[in-house]
């Protein structure tokens, strides 16, 4: 039997924790005993840390034993990417060659959850060191899409996005490059935000391609998102790429609504393919824009097309820079017996690194080699600057700007394994604000084929509180957010 | 236009350090050669005068101050061998 506690949002339980309804320990231990008895068919979690979560439960019940005032996110569980450290916990990235590794610092993201009154039960799965649109790239394990287990759960953040549609933790941390965030938010049915790069730290954060990444939540309601990224986001003195720029109380802007708002949609660019039922589930979303008092026009942006090969060039070329660090010197697993520096550098990274990451530091290398560098590296950062500038005319005109998260619902395991050029492919709509740096909200919208879809809503730098505007205004329109997977 | 080999990979897989069975070798040239050959869509555009984006934002800079870093004992908990506050590593030098 799950409990009930284990349905409520975020946003509840902490309303339930303050008015002292529910103790946080009761809050946890639902959630532990609804991940005993959905995880065996999931595999969201690459560990589930029972001891740490009670223990953090008991002495917030005690500090919350008088009249304290009860913390904004106060006794609501979460599940962490296993790409943020968390003290006390191992992170592996998804990867062997982290063999355990123990971080000696915590992530500030996650610093802040806790300071704010949020529980970590786990890590979740992922494909290895983020890289990859399904978590099938995880060394460990194979995450499952709660509503049809022989589909993705989509990627990299593919166990934080099962572990929230599932109905384990309310809230999840993510992190998203070229999509990790959005896109298995998307295939799993829950709502995820990619904030503006620099908007939230990355101190604690295994870095991929650091002109891309940031770290980000996964929720199945807006105002559980609004709420988490008011927490993590801020000027960390940690990372030096955080924006100065003040973070507002992002859930208290909600009731606002969206009426006014200018969204645009980029036709022609979704001409490029998007499977019939989840281009028809999207329309229906824009009339539901529109009926919170929207308004939707068409929008250009023409160098859109060339946003998936950009990315892949610029997200490999950061990735083999950022990945030399793993070297079995410093930190991780190491090759045993190599004779020589040079043997134990190449046994180490043959040994521990899979497949998709190998291929992506030989293009990474390769795109930054002498002869090379200007053809591919020099020219995708220029194309870059074009997509940019794209958006920037594009928001003269518009407030935010509307596609599928996803061409298409999840699709089955292996069914894009074996041709890498596919799997990338998939990732159209999502690189664009990445490669823009722009803030990023994908919001459930419907089944297509029985599978859930995504709804994405791009806005201009350091608006998040505009998407989230919309998308609570979209929430407060339709139910899809409520659909629940059959476990 | 380049065409990648599997004397290509080799280059490039020892700028990487990484050592690479035979099977990767060939496999990897084949992928690479296939994506490479997609990303030169990127070459049909006009880029005459357009600066790079490096980073969404530039001035993302921080004063360069002196402070302190992880204490040595902390940063040398992780590593795989250690010996008198060092890495450890094979030997390098004859």
């Amino acid at each position: 039997m799950t409990s009930p506690l284990a349905l409520l949002s975020a946003t509840e339980l902490r309303a339930r924790v303050a008015r002292r309804d529910v103790s946080v320990e009761e809050v946890v231990r639902a959630h532990l005993d609804r991940i005993s008895a959905v995880e065996p068919k999931l595999d969201a979690f690459l560990v589930v840390a029972p001891e740490r979560a009670l223990g953090r439960a008991r002495r917030l019940d005690s500090a919350l034993a008088g009249a304290a005032p009860a913390p904004p996110l106060a006794g609501v569980p979460i599940a962490v990417k296993d790409i943020l450290h968390v003290s006390g916990l191992a992170t592996t990235c998804g990867s062997r060659l982290l063999g355990g590794y123990r971080p000696p610092f915590e992530a500030t993201v996650v610093t802040r959850l806790e300071a704010a009154g949020a529980i970590v039960l786990g890590k979740t799965n992922m494909d290895e060191f983020a890289m990859g649109s399904s978590t099938e790239h995880s060394a460990f394990k194979t995450t499952r899409n709660p509503w049809d287990s022989d589909r993705v759960p989509g990627g990299s953040s593919g166990g934080s996005a099962a572990a929230v549609a599932a109905r384990m933790v309310p809230l999840a941390l993510g992190t998203d490059t070229g999509g990790s965030i959005r896109q298995p938010a998307a295939l799993c049915g829950v709502s995820g935000l990619k904030p503006t790069w620099g908007r939230a730290s990355r101190y604690g954060l295994v870095a991929f391609a650091s002109s891309l990444d940031q770290v980000g939540p996964l929720a199945r309601r807006v105002e559980d998102l609004a709420i988490a990224a008011s927490v993590i986001c801020g000027r960390d003195p940690n990372d030096a790429t955080t924006a100065s720029l003040a973070v507002p109380d992002f859930a208290a802007a909600l009731p606002r609504g969206a009426h006014g708002l200018r969204i645009g949609v980029p036709r022609r660019f979704l001409a490029q393919g998007v499977e019939a039922e989840t281009l028809v589930r999207f329309d229906e979303s824009l009339r539901a824009l529109a009926s919170v008092g929207a308004t939707v026009e068409n929008v250009e942006l023409p160098h859109l097309e060339y946003a998936i090969p950009t990315y892949y060039l610029v997200a490999t070329a950061e990735a083999s820079s950022n990945l030399a660090r793993y070297d079995g010197v410093r930190y991780g697993a190491r090759a045993v017996d190599a004779p020589d520096l040079r043997r134990l550098f190449g046994e180490t990274r043959q040994q521990g690194f899979g497949a998709e990451v190998k291929r992506r530091i030989l293009l990474g290398t390769f795109v930054l080699s002498s002869g090379y560098y200007d053809a591919y590296y020099l020219r995708a950062q220029q194309a870059r600057t074009l997509i940019r500038r794209d958006f920037d005319r594009a928001f003269t005109r518009c407030d935010a700007i509307a596609t599928p998260t996803t061409p298409a619902p999840a699709f089955r395991f292996g069914e894009k394994t074996a041709d890498p050029l596919q799997m990338y492919l998939a990732d159209i709509f999502t690189v664009p604000a990445n490669l823009a740096g722009l803030p990023a909200l994908s919001l459930p919208c419907g089944l297509a084929s029985g599978l859930p879809v995504g709804l994405q809503l791009v806005g201009r730098p350091f608006e998040e509180e505009t998407l989230l505007r919309a998308g609570a205004a979209f929430q407060s329109a339709t139910t899809h957010h409520e659909l629940a997977p059959p476990l | 236009m380049p065409r990648i080999t599997e004397d290509t990979i080799d280059a490039v897989a020892r700028l990487a350090r990484l050592s690479l069975t035979r099977e990767e070798r060939t496999r990897f040239a084949r992928e690479l050669e296939a994506i490479v050959a997609w990303a030169d869509s990127l070459h049909t555009l006009d880029t005459e005068g357009v600066p790079p984006l490096r980073h969404a934002d530039d001035d993302a800079l921080r004063e360069d101050a002196p402070r302190d870093g992880l204490p040595r004992e902390l940063a040398l908990e992780p590593a795989p061998d250690q010996a008198e506050g060092l890495f450890r590593v094979p030997r390098i030098l004859p």
